[in-house]
């Protein structure tokens, strides 16, 4: 009986310390994890890539549809030509947020992917890389439209 | 009746530039840095704190893409997410929320055809031709990576 006490208190005493620490650990990282250089960065060239395609619109007549197709092909060839990455290492999530970066994110994968099975990495790598981004935009799509109220047309 | 501005296409193209505003393009790519810096850091705090829970890059940047989609698909479907776009332009359309929202808008106007053929069909009007060109980029640039590289790759 004693044993088992005295092993209750050691266990509590083990838990609540750890778990007292690991709270003071978690809540310092969070803060300290940010980086405000590095979110100034992101900030100047994630709004400088969406100028661009604010200038695409104001200047030519492409439809959005098509300055989404533009940046998504032109992240991939950036990705396959290897420059995009040095964007990313330097504006990290200003970089990866934009569609050039899904695109980058699609070719960095097809890459991979065919560093590790070869040809048939061609045709997985891409998507396997892009898979959370894409799935989660049909099925939160499709949920958000169910919810939504059609809007009036004029 | 050469008086009316109207006679004449000339005529009628140059009523139109006056009276309509010029294209603000410095004040709309203002706004469109601004919103787009705006979500980019948003998706870099994000990924900060995948970072700091001890996550690599590849896993935290599939969060903040899960994240930043999800927030922007229901804020389309709940209306608010075109009044953004109205004001940011490319700000809110070029980061991956415009995906989101390229997706949700023509679904919800086309609501009406049905669940399966309207939702589900019309969901791909803009992000279909958006896949179709990325993923077959991305093949491409396998398939030339697999080309030059041959000595270094296993060929299956």
């Amino acid at each position: 009986m004693m044993i088992t006490l005295l092993e209750c208190k050691k266990f509590y005493n083990d838990f609540f310390i750890n778990f007292q620490s690991e709270r003071v650990v978690i809540n310092m990282g969070i803060f300290e994890s940010i980086d405000l250089m590095q979110l100034l960065r992101c900030f100047v060239v994630g709004g400088l890539i969406c100028v661009i395609g604010q200038v695409l619109i104001d200047k030519t007549k492409l439809t959005p549809a098509r300055i989404l197709v533009i940046f998504v092909t032109t992240g991939a060839i950036l990705g396959g030509l290897g420059i995009y990455k040095y964007l990313v290492d330097f504006a990290g999530a200003g970089a990866t947020v934009p569609l050039t970066g899904f695109g980058n994110n699609l070719a960095k994968g097809a890459i991979e992917g065919v560093k590790e099975y070869g040809i048939v990495g061609i045709f997985t790598g891409g998507v396997k890389n892009a898979a959370g981004g894409i799935a989660a935009a049909v099925f939160f799509g499709y949920i958000a439209s169910l919810i939504s109220k059609p809007k009036m047309k004029k | 009746m050469g008086s009316n501005p109207l006679d004449t296409k000339k005529d009628y193209q140059n009523y139109v530039d006056q009276k309509s505003p010029n294209s603000p393009i410095l004040k709309n790519c203002f706004n469109a840095f601004w919103v787009g810096g705006l979500i980019c850091s948003i998706g870099q705090i994000i990924m900060d704190i995948c970072a700091s829970k001890g996550l690599d890059t590849q896993i935290s940047g599939t969060i903040v893409s899960i994240i930043l989609i999800g927030i922007s698909a229901f804020l389309t479907g709940l209306n608010i997410f075109n009044k953004i776009g109205k004001f940011a332009g490319a700000g809110s359309l070029v980061p991956i929320t415009g995906f989101a929202n390229s997706i949700v808008s023509p679904a919800m106007e086309y609501k009406s055809e049905g669940y399966v053929m309207g939702v589900g069909g019309k969901m791909f009007t803009v992000a279909g031709p958006v896949l179709v060109f990325g993923i077959s980029a991305s093949i491409i640039v396998g398939f030339i990576y697999l080309i030059f590289n041959t000595q270094t790759v296993p060929l299956v």
